[in-house]
């Protein structure tokens, strides 16, 4: 465990919610609009710090550990996630099913909160977040099995950092489709365009803003900070993937894995740009689409 | 000819993906598209797996199986699509979930199968029986599992997909004039179903196969 060790994990801490910027930035430019700052985000979140949190009478702890449990499990998984080529604090053999777990740690507490408000209204969207992210976790699962079995190495960032040109060239159609199966889960997991609206607070059909409606003040900031970390983490697997660069000079990699999630946000905010919600009984399809590609790149890796 | 080229490879994996995106949509005009869209796939696999040795008989029949594939049937569905009033394919007797895993269940038994089958010839990648095979078998799931007309139709053209792609890569030394015989059989299919689905839509309001059972004589 060193300094440079603690790089990735702040660095997450610092940019995350520059990463949404991105993506409402280019979304703005889409339309037609200037577009909020880049930094809004920061200044978001400070505001709401400043406001006081008001509490329903009806709800219990369950509703006050949620904001507290979804930014600690999004900080935690900036532990075990690698920067380029520089490798996690935590880096272990298993690693990514912690990963796993404490983003499904954070799901689950989101979902008692949304339960423990007693409204109909937070609880269809955990029974609909319950729904589709029990289809988005194989498909994230299998995915890193074939990333396991590629370069067989149990912990995500040897995993990642193993993935280098060479793997490209010799395992191409298996990597795209575990990319684009990565992809899906996080447009899934992070509620983005065509499984959820993240703009919208008033429709039938939406799911994470729904759940976290009766947060306000430094509980709502906290959870949107989780959620912004929550994108980092899964974006960071997919270019993590995607930008094979790895040199073995820890600066050069690492500004190649920075513009590879810049460009991902930019992706993103294209991505809400130009796709309309799939309706809801279209997203199932679509998530056992992404299993369907991830079993698919095991298949082609294991022959 | 290099067996383990990355682009033969990439060829496969996009050829088992328009199988998936044709279990998976429900668009009949998407349907189509991708069915050409593997043609294409299909006509460039003859062209890059024997680009060292690239003779005219190779090149002319690649080409015409892409302009049939591509072009010809593509304009005969959509005409038919045209007449009768369907954009989608409703009611599958298999939903499109289940479908996409049935999918790569037949790829995973291709796959087994594959290793499994002595062939005389070295075919022009691993790959490559288990696609041809998981494409036929993709195929007969869509004859089976759908209900308009012109969704079997285009069940039966994967179906002949496969056996195509069996074909240029185990056999390269075929007779020009077999396969030439064989796009010719599958072009007067294809036109023969095109004018069936028309009749059957004039005759019934609907593509629907299912409402034939309901004949009595």
């Amino acid at each position: 465990m060193s300094a440079a060790g603690l790089a990735p994990p702040l660095l997450g801490l610092a940019l995350a919610p520059l990463l949404l910027g991105i993506v409402s930035r280019t979304k703005a430019l889409f339309a037609g609009r200037r577009g909020a700052p880049l930094l809004q985000p920061y200044h978001d979140l400070a505001r709401l710090l400043k406001k006081g949190a008001v509490y329903s009478p009806t709800t219990t702890w369950a509703f006050r550990a949620t904001p507290v449990v979804t930014l600690a499990a999004g900080i935690a998984v900036l532990f075990v996630l690698p920067f380029g080529s520089l490798p996690a604090l935590l880096a272990f053999d298993g690693d990514f099913l912690l990963f796993a777990a404490l983003l499904a740690a954070a799901r689950f507490f989101t979902i008692v909160g949304a339960f423990d408000t007693a409204s109909s209204f937070p609880a269809l969207g955990a029974s609909r977040e319950a729904t589709f992210s029990a289809l988005a976790e194989p498909a994230l699962l299998l995915s890193v099995a074939v990333l396991t079995y590629l370069t067989g190495s149990l912990s995500l960032s040897t995993m990642l950092g193993a993935i280098t040109g060479l793997e490209w060239r010799q395992a191409g159609p298996a990597l795209v489709l575990v990319a684009a199966a990565l992809f899906v889960v996080l447009l899934a997991e992070c509620s983005r365009i065509p499984i959820d609206d993240p703009g919208t607070h008033l429709e039938l059909t939406m799911i994470h803003e729904v759940m976290v409606l009766d947060h306000g003040g430094p509980d709502l900031a906290f959870v949107l900070y989780g959620s912004a970390l929550k994108l980092w983490a899964l974006a960071a697997l997919v270019a993590g993937l995607l930008v094979p660069v790895r040199t073995g000079q820890v600066a050069l990699d690492g500004l190649a894995f920075l513009g590879g999630m810049i460009g991902l946000a930019i992706v993103l905010g294209v991505v809400e740009s130009t796709m309309a919600r799939l309706r809801l009984h279209r997203v199932p399809q679509l998530l056992v689409g992404a299993s369907a590609f991830a079993v698919l790149a095991l298949l082609l890796a294991l022959r | 000819m290099t067996t383990e080229s990355p682009w033969l490879d990439t060829l496969m994996a996009l050829i088992v993906f328009t199988n998936l995106r044709l279990l998976g949509s429900s668009r009949l005009g998407a349907c189509i598209r991708t069915v050409a869209l593997q043609g294409v796939f299909l006509g460039l696999l003859p062209l890059i797996a024997h680009s060292n040795d690239l003779d005219w008989r190779i090149v002319l029949l690649a080409f015409a199986g892409m302009a049939l594939k591509a072009g010809v049937f593509p304009w005969l569905f959509f005409r038919a699509l045209r007449g009768a009033k369907v954009r989608r394919e409703m009611e599958p007797y298999v939903g499109y979930s289940l479908s996409l895993l049935a999918g790569i269940a037949s790829f995973a038994v291709a796959l087994w199968v594959g290793s499994a089958l002595e062939l005389p010839n070295r075919a022009i990648s691993p790959l490559l029986v288990p696609v041809a095979l998981s494409t036929m078998l993709v195929g007969l799931f869509v004859i089976v599992s759908r209900r308009k007309a012109l969704t079997q139709a285009l069940g039966y053209l994967a179906f002949e997909n496969g056996i195509y792609a069996f074909g240029i890569g185990i056999a390269h030394e075929a007779p020009f004039l077999v396969e030439a015989g064989i796009l010719l059989d599958v072009f007067v299919a294809v036109f023969v179903m095109g004018i069936a689905i028309f009749h059957i839509r004039r005759e019934f309001d609907s593509i629907d196969t299912a409402a034939l059972s309901s004949l009595r004589d």
